[in-house]
């Protein structure tokens, strides 16, 4: 009962384990824990919803980033630098 | 007989360069430190042109080798931050109570609108969030990368960037706290 109680009051362990959730798998007594914890904590439950979406929009910032290239200069230089580490006769 | 692949050096730049970048920047989010791995890559590459085998493709061979240039990146930046952590300093305050885990007063997460996930999220938001991400420690971000984009388990990111589990889940725990805070500020 000791451990319960823990929990329960233990936003710092809760936050913990909602990234974990997100990440990975959570053990079942993880899950528990964390269910307990949740529907008495509504700071949390609000960190929870938040912590989701925030994954989410960071997926969608790499995705929607445009076109990644490199400029015409520095490719130039990448090749020069080829051209002289490999003489043309392999 | 087995078709084997064949490589040609003076086309990589053609054939490569962009696609490495690309691969680089969304997982070290660092375009210039982006841009040295690659002619990293490039020279490592040529230094060991007797080691292509053909088996796989020149573009999946030269992946690897930026692959194992991240890595090492990547390790470099665990390496510091668990120093840091050693030191009991973090840089960061602490959003909890010491004793019993509470949200410190005034630091307790808000509504702020983000509670449910719109697709369609304007581009003053992603912004922001392209600020906050930036102070967040690297490794966060390559960890974030690792798991998500290229969809290596929990195991193996330990694993790669030798980290134990339990320090894992601290430095993504804190991050994660971290940046919330920051949107929360900034929008």
């Amino acid at each position: 009962m000791k451990k319960m109680e823990k929990i329960a009051y233990n936003c710092r362990k809760a936050t913990l384990l909602i990234e974990k959730q997100q990440f990975g798998r959570l053990t079942i007594g993880e899950r528990i824990e964390l269910r307990i914890h949740l529907a008495g904590c509504s700071v949390c439950r609000v960190f929870q919803q938040q912590s989701i979406t925030i994954n989410k929009m960071i997926k969608g910032v790499f995705n929607t980033r445009g076109p990644i290239i490199l400029d015409n200069d520095f490719k130039k230089s990448l090749q020069d630098q080829i051209d002289k580490n490999y003489p043309n006769n392999f | 007989m087995t078709h084997l692949n064949s490589i040609d050096p003076q086309q990589w730049v053609n054939s490569h360069a962009d696609y490495l970048y690309a691969f680089a920047v969304t997982r070290v989010n660092d375009e210039s430190l982006a841009r040295d791995l690659v002619q990293e890559t490039f020279l490592a590459a040529l230094e060991r042109l007797d080691r292509f085998e053909g088996r796989s493709s020149e573009r999946t061979w030269l992946t690897a080798i930026l692959k194992n240039k991240i890595m090492d990146v990547f390790r470099r930046k665990a390496s510091v931050l668990q120093s840091l952590q050693d030191c009991g300093s973090g840089g960061s305050i602490d959003f909890f109570e010491t004793g019993n885990g509470h949200w410190k007063e005034g630091h307790q997460p808000k509504v702020f609108g983000i509670e449910q996930y719109d697709e369609l999220a304007n581009k003053e938001f992603n912004h922001v969030l392209e600020q906050c991400l930036k102070k967040l420690p690297a490794l966060w971000l390559a960890v974030f990368t690792l798991r998500f984009i290229d969809e290596q388990t929990t195991e193996i990111i330990c694993d790669q960037l030798a980290v134990s589990a339990s320090n894992f889940w601290v430095i993504i725990h804190r991050a994660k706290v971290n940046l919330r805070a920051c949107l929360q500020k900034n929008w």
